[in-house]
């Protein structure tokens, strides 16, 4: 069953600091949505609320139109930013423990165990003890610990945050896998370019206070102005003076501009096969960055 | 899955790594080895009967007495053979007894005549054991409860150390992992106090001292239900103390508290054992009750309604530190710069579960 996670005019103070302001978003069956925001933003503490580690001043969580449960945030996968295990425990024991914690019974924790250690390529080193792995491999075990009962909701603080590219290639594929089965994925990151790369839908925050939230594309649409390439066979430098053109990057025959909001790119293309030939003429999506940038501003 | 069945998993795994802690194995082996000498070796060391050398003629009431008798011709050779250490005392004309350095008391005994004894209160125990007792008592709780308090609060720390509190407080109520590590610690103090306890009947009967045995058994009996309810009682707040803080290296910092509450009733029943109106004092405190009680049966000195008043009190007591423990662990698991202090937890606790 697939299901939407709603987070609903949640507030939320530490003393007199106001970390959450009626923050509001939801996370959408099969889709996987970032999260991003400046350090302080507000994640960690959204995040921690999701999980039921901290509770709201206002405001709630629902899941398929229900308030969030226990019950339910057990079946929740959670990664928290400050990442950790018991150093004294093997890798087996102690995914399989949290297995258990999470409702499994013995068996299929021990099932579900091997089955990941395997997949994140601990297979070998499952009955070392955790503090004899490298850092690569703590991460590793810490994402088996966060799958090993099979989550139907997936919470991510800074998933990717300290992996190396291999781990990083495991979590893509795993949470991708999730999602695709229906589980909403929610994952926050600083790092916007891994987020543009995986997300399908976008959460930004700044001060505590949603500042915008949909698919990627709308949000693209919505943001920024519009921005075109222009590639020439001769010099471009006559786009400065084209009537409207805001020059954004120039560099010989090829040429970055923005144009007012509203305004028909043609005539600038019409202008340029006056001239002579053109190479390239396309819209530029922006980045996430800019539009980070755009909307935190 | 409800919180009894959280907890249960929660302290199987507390007890899973402890008994593959090498430390506590040795320790547990070494208090094993203290328990069984301490009750095997002392009467084998009092060795057996005393050797006396003496002359023909005398020798009679000696062999009645059950001596080891060596006939020697006459009281030089007696004297001789003292001296080259073939027996431990002679007895020569007069009658005199020799010996090198210690008086030879079963020689002297079985020379004289002592007139009858009648005990008037045949219970009443013998001073040394009077002694012993108590000690015993105060050492196996001070013991328990500090090996097994700071275990708890070492896990607590560690916890909030790795950061795994996080993932865990997600999956379970706080309140099982704070009682699921409560039960395990009382689980593993119960298992090795009973282990040293059934050596030390073992040895009692292999060192043939089963009357003291016989004597101490409503003791133990009460010393059981008092010592896991003392047991309760500082876990709580060990619990509580191992939360603070967010590295091992703090939880001596935090818990002078907790020592303090384990050692003073400690040194106050060493102490005052022999005081009647403080021990009836430490009887009913809280803290001083698991050890102080159980003697004051042990000694006859408490009427049969006692044990359950002071019983109750600590029930009491033990439940309002376990709601305490319980809101000041809850209010600083999760506050993990720094250490935080007690008031902070007590007020901000998170309505967590």
């Amino acid at each position: 069953m697939t299901r939407t996670l709603r987070i609903d005019g949640v507030d939320r103070s530490f003393g007199d600091r106001q970390v959450l302001k009626n923050v509001s978003f939801e996370v959408a069956a099969g889709r996987m949505t970032g999260f991003v925001g400046a350090n302080g933003a507000g994640k960690t503490t959204t995040m921690r609320i999701i999980l039921g580690v901290l509770a709201p001043d206002a405001g709630e969580v629902s899941w398929g139109g229900t308030k969030l449960t226990r019950q339910d945030r057990r079946r929740f996968g959670y990664m928290p930013e400050e990442r950790g295990l018991y150093p004294k425990m093997t890798t087996r024991e102690q995914v399989t423990y949290l297995g258990r914690l999470h409702g499994l019974d013995a068996a299929a924790a021990r099932r579900a165990t091997d089955t990941l250690l395997e997949r994140v390529g601990l297979g070998a080193r499952g009955d070392d003890l955790l503090e004899t792995l490298s850092l690569g491999n703590q991460q590793r075990a810490q994402i088996a610990a966060a799958l090993v009962h099979d989550p139907e909701v997936l919470v991510l603080d800074e998933p990717f945050s300290g992996l190396d590219p291999l781990a990083v290639d495991t979590v893509v594929t795993v949470l991708r896998e999730r999602a695709s089965a229906g589980a909403p994925v929610l994952f926050s990151s600083h790092q916007l370019d891994v987020v543009e790369r995986l997300c399908d839908d976008l959460v930004i925050i700044g001060d505590g206070v949603i500042r915008a939230a949909g698919s990627r594309r709308q949000l693209r649409d919505s943001y920024t102005v519009p921005r075109y390439e222009l590639v020439v066979a001769n010099d471009a430098g006559w786009v400065r003076d084209h009537p409207g053109v805001t020059l954004v990057e120039l560099d010989g025959a090829r040429v970055v501009f923005d144009l007012p909001a509203g305004a028909d790119e043609q005539p600038v293309l019409q202008a340029a096969l006056a001239r002579g030939p053109v190479r390239a003429f396309r819209p530029v999506s922006p980045s996430l960055t800019e539009i980070f940038r755009e909307v935190t501003q | 899955m409800n919180v009894t069945q959280a907890t249960r998993l929660v302290a199987e795994r507390e007890i899973r790594v402890k008994l593959r802690d090498r430390t506590f194995l040795f320790g547990t082996l070494f208090f094993l080895l203290i328990a069984a000498a301490g009750t095997i070796l002392p009467p084998l060391l009092s060795g057996g009967p005393q050797s006396v050398a003496v002359t023909q003629e005398a020798a009679g009431p000696l062999r009645d007495a059950g001596l080891e008798v060596l006939v020697v011709p006459d009281d030089r050779a007696a004297e001789q053979a003292v001296r080259d250490g073939d027996v431990d005392a002679a007895v020569v004309s007069g009658p005199k007894v020799l010996a090198m350095d210690e008086s030879p008391d079963d020689v002297v005994r079985a020379l004289s005549s002592a007139p009858p004894v009648q005990l008037l209160d045949p219970d009443a125990v013998d001073p040394v054991v009077a002694f012993l007792v108590p000690f015993v008592f105060a050492f196996v709780f001070f013991i328990t409860s500090q090996t097994f308090g700071l275990q708890i609060a070492q896990s607590v720390t560690e916890e909030k150390q790795t950061r795994i509190v996080e993932i865990l407080v997600a999956a379970v109520p706080v309140r099982a992992l704070l009682a699921g590590k409560v039960v395990a610690g009382g689980i593993l103090a119960f298992a090795q106090i009973a282990l040293i306890a059934v050596v030390a009947v073992i040895g009692m009967q292999i060192g043939d001292s089963g009357d003291l045995l016989s004597l101490l058994a409503p003791a133990i009996g009460w010393f059981v239900p008092f010592f896991l309810l003392g047991f309760v009682l500082l876990a709580a707040m060990w619990a509580a103390a191992g939360a603070l803080v967010n590295r091992q290296e703090d939880i001596a910092g935090v818990s002078t508290p907790v020592q303090l509450a384990v050692m003073l009733p400690f040194f106050a029943v060493i102490f005052l054992n022999d005081n009647a109106a403080a021990m009836r004092l430490l009887s009913y405190l809280p803290f001083s009750s698991p050890t102080a009680m159980p003697l004051r049966l042990f000694t006859g000195d408490a009427a049969g309604w006692e044990p359950f008043v002071s019983l109750a009190i600590l029930l009491v007591t033990a439940g309002a530190f376990v709601v305490a423990g319980a809101r000041i662990y809850e209010g600083s698991l999760l506050r993990t710069n720094g250490r935080t202090s007690m008031r902070a937890a007590w007020r901000e606790r998170e309505t967590i579960g």
